[in-house]
C-alpha cells in the first residue's frame, strides 16, 4: 500500500489516497474532460434552439412586412391578380378550432375526471390510458383519413362532403389525448387531504369533484387545453381532405372552409407572386397566434402559483 | 386548562353510548390491520385513542365515519353502531353518515377558497337555509379563531398559519353541526401554543359534541380526554406480520394511574418495547 506522503498536507499519512493542493488545477484529466463535455453540451443546446430562432426570424422577415389591415380583412385574389388578404382563412381557422375545442374539451376533461377520480385503476382504465397514449402518437394525416372515411365520403351531415365540421372533428381527435392526459395528471396532483376534507364534511363525490378538486386543478388543466388548441390550430394534414379550402367567405359549418394552414399549403406552391406573398403573411399570422396562445398558457400557469 | 375532573366510570352512570363497536376487524387487501375491537364511546365526552404507530388507531377512527371507504381494498367486519343503526348496513348512505360524524385531519387541509367560503361551503352543500354570516361567525367563535379572522374573512384560507388553519378546519367541521367530531392527530403538525388553543377549544366543544381524538402525545390524552383506549400491536397467531388490537379501554385516570394490563402500564410509563 504505497502512499505519497510528500503531497499529504494533513497529518493523516495513513490514508490510502493522494492528497493534493486545494487549488484548482486545470491540467488534471478530470478537469479537462469536464471542460470538453461542458462545451459539447453547450454546442448541442445551441444547435437545438437554432431552428426555432431561424424559423421565427425567417417568417418574420418574409411575412412581417406584408401585415396590413387589408391583409386581415380581404379575400385572397384570383390567380394572377395582385392584392387581397387572408381574412376568410383567419375566420376559418378560428371556426374550425372552435368546433374542435367544443368537442374535445368536454369529452377530454370528462375522460380525465373518470380516469383520475372514478376508475379504481382497473382493466378498463388501464386500457383507456394506453389508448390515449397510442392516440397521441397517431400521425395527424391518419386522423384526417379517418374522418374523411367516416364523415366526408359518407356525407352524413346534410349530404355535404367536405365541411368545417369534418375539419373540426379531425382536429378534436388530435386534441383529445392531450386534454385527457393533462386532466388526469392535474387531478392526480391534487392532494388527497383536500378530497378528504370535503368528504369529511359530508360532500358527495360529485360535489367534491366539481367544487373542490376541479377548481384546484384548474390552472394545469387550462394550460394543457390551451396548448392542445394551439397545436390543433396549426395542423394542416387532417384539414386538407376534411375542411378542404374555399376562396370565399365561410358559408356555414357544413360547407368547405378556408384555414390558414391549408392556405399556406396551397398558396406556397403556386407560381404567382401575390399568392406566395400571402402564404408568407399567413405563416406570420399563424406563428404569432400560436405564440400568443403559448404565452397565454404560461400566464395561466403563473396565475396559479400566486 | 388541566383536565376538568374526568367522570369516573361514565357508562355506569347512565350515559348512553354514542358509538358502539362490536367485534370490528378491519383489513387492507388481504391482511388484517386491526382485529376484534369492542368499544362503547360515551356521548358528550372526549375519547382518546393512544398506542404505538401501526396499531390501527387511525384506522378505527376512520371506520367511525366510513372514511375508509375511500381507501382501495379496505374492508370491515363486525358492526359499528351509531344511533342504534349499523353504519355498515347495506342501505346506509355514507355521505349522510359523514354529515352527522365530522372529521378533522392530521394535516390542516383548508380549501383553496376564502376563510368565509371554507365555512360556508360545507353548510351550503348540506342544504343550510339560515343566515350564513351568522353561522360563519358562530362556527369561527366556537373554534376560537373568530378574533384572528374577523377582519379578513375574504382572504384565502391558505394565508393563515398552520395552527390557525387547523382551527379553521375544526370550524368547518363544526359548521355542519355534526353530533360527533373525529380528530386524527389534530395537533401533530402544530406548535405547543396552537396545540394549547385547540385543547382549550375541545373542552368547550365537548359541551355540545362527542369528540374522538387520536393522539401520539400521552400528555395530551391526559389533558383533554375522559376515556382512553390503548391500542397495541401483537404478532399474528400464524407468525406472519402484526395486527393491532384494543388492549384496554377505560377512564383516562385509570389508564394512566392504575391500568389493568401490563402492556398499558409499560406504554404509558414509557417502558414500551
Amino acid at each position: 500500500m504505497a502512499f505519497n506522503s510528500s503531497t499529504s498536507i494533513s497529518g493523516s499519512a495513513l490514508s490510502g489516497f493522494q492528497r493534493s493542493s486545494l487549488r484548482f488545477q486545470g491540467q488534471l484529466p478530470r478537469n479537462r474532460w469536464n471542460l470538453l463535455y461542458t462545451c459539447l453540451a453547450g454546442v448541442f443546446a445551441a444547435t437545438a434552439v437554432l431552428p426555432l430562432v431561424l424559423v421565427l426570424a425567417y417568417v418574420l422577415v418574409k411575412g412581417g412586412g406584408l401585415i396590413s389591415l387589408q391583409l386581415l380583412t380581404q379575400l385572397p385574389p384570383p390567380p394572377g391578380l395582385d392584392g387581397g388578404g387572408i381574412g376568410n382563412a383567419i375566420i376559418g381557422t378560428v371556426v374550425v378550432t372552435l368546433i374542435a375545442s367544443l368537442i374535445a374539451i368536454p369529452v377530454g376533461i370528462g375522460g380525465g375526471i373518470y380516469l383520475a377520480e372514478y376508475s379504481q385503476s382497473g382493466k378498463f382504465a388501464q386500457f383507456v390510458r394506453f389508448g390515449t397514449n397510442v392516440l397521441a402518437g397517431v400521425p395527424s394525416i391518419i386522423c384526417g383519413v379517418f374522418v374523411y372515411g367516416l364523415i366526408v365520403s359518407t356525407r352524413v351531415f346534410f349530404d355535404q362532403s367536405y365541411s368545417a365540421m369534418a375539419g373540426g372533428i379531425a382536429l378534436a381527435v388530435l386534441m383529445l389525448p392531450t386534454v385527457i392526459k393533462t386532466t388526469d395528471e392535474a387531478l392526480k396532483l391534487v392532494p388527497n387531504e383536500l378530497r378528504w376534507g370535503a368528504i369529511g364534511i359530508g360532500a358527495s363525490k360529485f360535489v367534491t369533484i366539481v367544487k373542490v378538486t376541479l377548481p384546484s386543478a384548474f390552472t394545469p388543466i387550462a394550460t394543457g387545453v390551451v396548448l392542445g388548441i394551439a397545436r390543433a390550430a396549426g395542423e394542416t394534414a387532417p384539414l386538407i381532405f376534411t375542411a378542404l379550402f374555399s376562396p370565399f367567405w365561410p358559408e356555414g359549418v357544413f360547407n368547405p372552409i378556408a384555414t390558414m394552414s391549408v392556405l399556406i399549403f396551397n398558396f406556397a406552391i403556386m407560381p404567382y407572386e401575390a399568392q406566395i406573398a400571402l402564404a408568407w403573411a399567413a405563416s406570420f399570422v399563424l406563428v404569432v397566434m400560436i405564440l400568443a396562445a403559448n404565452l397565454f398558457a404560461r400566464w395561466l400557469g403563473r396565475f396559479a402559483q400566486a | 386548562m388541566t383536565s376538568s375532573a374526568p367522570t369516573m366510570a361514565p357508562l355506569s352512570q347512565g350515559t348512553l353510548p354514542c358509538l358502539e363497536l362490536e367485534n370490528v376487524t378491519i383489513s387492507y387487501g388481504g391482511s388484517e390491520a386491526v382485529r376484534g375491537v369492542y368499544m362503547q364511546i360515551p356521548r358528550g365526552q372526549i375519547t382518546a385513542f393512544i398506542g404505538p404507530s401501526g396499531c390501527g388507531k387511525s384506522t378505527v377512527l376512520r371506520a367511525l365515519n366510513r372514511m375508509n371507504d375511500l381507501i382501495e381494498g379496505c374492508s370491515l367486519k363486525g358492526r359499528v353502531i351509531f344511533d342504534g343503526q349499523d353504519l355498515y348496513a347495506r342501505d346506509v348512505d355514507p355521505v349522510e353518515v359523514r354529515r352527522r360524524i365530522g372529521m378533522v385531519f392530521q394535516k390542516p387541509n383548508p380549501f383553496p377558497k376564502s376563510i368565509y367560503e371554507n365555512i360556508a361551503f360545507g353548510a351550503r352543500i348540506n342544504g343550510y337555509r339560515g343566515d350564513m354570516d351568522e353561522l360563519v361567525e358562530r362556527s369561527l367563535r366556537k373554534a376560537a379563531i373568530w378574533d384572528e379572522t374577523k377582519d379578513k374573512l375574504k382572504e384565502s384560507g391558505y394565508a393563515l398559519s398552520g395552527g390557525q388553519q387547523q382551527r379553521l378546519c375544526i370550524a368547518r367541521a363544526i359548521a355542519i353541526e355534526p353530533e360527533v367530531i373525529l380528530m386524527d392527530e389534530p395537533c401533530s403538525a402544530l406548535d405547543p401554543i396552537s396545540t394549547l388553543k385547540i385543547e382549550e377549544m375541545m373542552h368547550e366543544l365537548k359541551k355540545s359534541y362527542t369528540i374522538v381524538i387520536v393522539t401520539h402525545n400521552m400528555q395530551q390524552a391526559v389533558r383533554v380526554s375522559d376515556m382512553t383506549g390503548f391500542f397495541n400491536v401483537t404478532p399474528k397467531a400464524d407468525g406472519d406480520g402484526k395486527v393491532g388490537c384494543l388492549e384496554e379501554f377505560a377512564p383516562t385516570e385509570t389508564i394512566f394511574n392504575a391500568p389493568s394490563q401490563q402492556a398499558t402500564q409499560d406504554y404509558v410509563s414509557g417502558r414500551f418495547g
